[in-house]
């Protein structure tokens, strides 16, 4: 098929359509950029949220649940659920799906499984263009899920609107919350399993640490005492306003608890990004980030072309190993054709 | 310019439909395609063939694999195979069943549309070749 009745296929609502979409996408099949290319026009409408927490924090029933909610109050919903592949064989097993038993047979719940299929930074730009052809199919809510370990998929889940956290009770002293990329990238954190013994200390532990807030973000109000009223109304006031204060939900998603308070605060994090003009720094910010990282894909795809056409890396491993040369002369010789076609564009 | 690299791997569904709690085999498989570098994604037991029909068609997967070992192969098997048929896509997925199928009820499931059968005693390789030969060219 070709991919202009692809992409008018997946416009007019065709699942199959957008099936494929996200297998050239996830193939970098060729003249996948194209299509990508042209469904972008038709994105901006969906509401991403971001899914993550430790394997086992109850994320894929948790992700089962809202599907089901936002279907009841008639919204359209698209799922990513990332799992990790084995760097040995690159296979995997994609078991997300298993939870999504409160969505059957609703193909207005669009769930699909990727995997990490190894190349640096190539799961965000495919995870990034699935989210696209589900905005552009459509969708009013796109569900992101993944492990949240490690810096590939913090990457990923900042492509989302709001991004929530789970933090299973239990899981560790508050010295755990502090570890990077816990407490900096959550929106809205759930302790899921509450009704576990230790989940409330844990709701406590998760408010006293975001209370601390990050250096020069105040994140609580406590310092506007009662008499500062006069003075809050001064134009300065609007930075303070325009912080966000992620909110701790309590939720039991095996049994649907908590998951209308949990998307209220979603709803209120969505306000307060539209309220603020935030949304369209987050946007400027995503482009601009989905730009870079093409170019850096497109530039080591020309390097290695490059390499291959000078016979290969193992050549140069040879006499690196030799003592003949060393890695950065072999790097800066294989780079000179680039840079000097950028050295005389400059000129 | 654009340079663009083709990164295909094959994609597997193993499914497990009906009133039917043996999932060893489906586990046992599950496990040999992702060992052989296969996405796989495993269904989990106790599904209706319209969950299967939306998991194969959302996924876009290149195998369908329907473990049945209940006896109830004639009833669900055709069930899913004109499910996808609904979908457009039943040309271009391989459908393979294995579990407990007797050989009488073979000739007909091949007819309607199931590519391989894989009873007991049915090897790994066997399987993983026969999957690398046959997975649709898209």
């Amino acid at each position: 098929m070709s991919q202009r009745a692809l992409v008018e296929d997946l416009l007019n609502g065709d699942h199959r359509a957008l099936a494929r979409v996200i297998t050239n996408i996830e193939n970098r099949r060729s003249g996948y950029r194209d299509l990508v290319a042209q469904l972008h026009q038709h994105t901006g409408t969906a509401e991403v949220i971001g899914v993550t927490g430790s394997p086992g924090s109850g994320k894929s029933t948790l992700v089962d649940k809202l599907a089901a909610t936002y279907r009841d109050r008639g919204l359209t919903v698209g799922v990513i659920a990332i799992d990790p592949s084995s760097p040995f064989t690159g296979g995997a097993v994609l078991g997300d799906r298993i939870r999504m038993a409160s969505n059957i047979g609703d193909m207005d719940v669009f769930f699909r499984s990727m995997s990490a299929r190894g190349t640096l930074g190539g799961l965000s730009t495919a995870t990034a263009d699935a989210v696209k052809a589900l905005d552009a199919f459509g969708k009013d809510r796109i569900l992101v899920e993944t492990v949240g370990a490690g810096q590939n998929e913090v990457d990923i889940v900042r492509t989302a609107d709001t991004v929530t956290v789970l933090v299973p009770p239990g899981s560790g002293d508050d010295v755990q919350m502090l570890k990077a990329g816990i407490l900096e990238i959550g929106d809205v954190f759930v302790v899921n399993k509450a009704d576990l013994p230790g989940a409330d200390r844990t709701v406590q532990e998760l408010r006293e640490m975001l209370q601390y807030g990050d250096g020069d973000v105040p994140a609580t109000v406590g310092h506007h005492a009662a008499g500062d009223a006069v003075s809050s109304l001064d134009a300065d006031d609007d930075t303070e306003a325009d912080l966000w204060e992620p909110q701790v939900v309590e939720t039991v998603a095996s049994e649907g608890e908590g998951i209308d308070d949990l998307i209220e605060s979603f709803e209120a994090h969505a306000d307060h990004l539209d309220s603020t003009g935030e949304r369209e720094r987050n946007a400027r910010a995503r482009y601009a980030a989905e730009i870079r990282r093409l170019l850096r894909e497109d530039v080591s795809e020309l390097v290695a072309a490059e390499l291959d056409r000078r016979g290969g890396l193992a050549q140069f491993v040879d006499d690196v190993l030799d003592r003949e040369r060393d890695p950065y002369t072999v790097a800066d010789s294989l780079v000179e054709p680039l840079a000097d076609r950028v050295d005389r564009n400059g000129d | 310019m654009s340079v663009e690299q083709d990164q295909r791997t094959i994609r597997c569904l193993v499914a497990k439909v009906g009133l039917d709690g043996h999932d060893r085999g489906a586990h046992v498989i599950s496990r040999a395609l992702r060992d052989a570098g296969f996405e796989v994604i495993y269904s989990g037991l106790h599904r209706a063939p319209e969950e299967i029909v939306q998991a194969t068609v959302q996924e876009d997967v290149d195998v369908l694999g329907i473990s049945i070992l209940s006896g109830a192969h004639d009833t669900l098997v055709p069930q899913i195979l004109e499910g996808l048929e609904q979908y457009g896509a039943l040309e271009d997925t391989l459908v393979v069943t294995g579990g407990i199928i007797p050989d009488e009820d073979r000739p007909g499931l091949k007819q309607a549309g199931v590519a391989e059968i894989f009873g007991p005693g049915a090897s790994m390789n066997e399987m993983v070749a026969f999957i690398r030969e046959n997975a649709p060219e898209r």
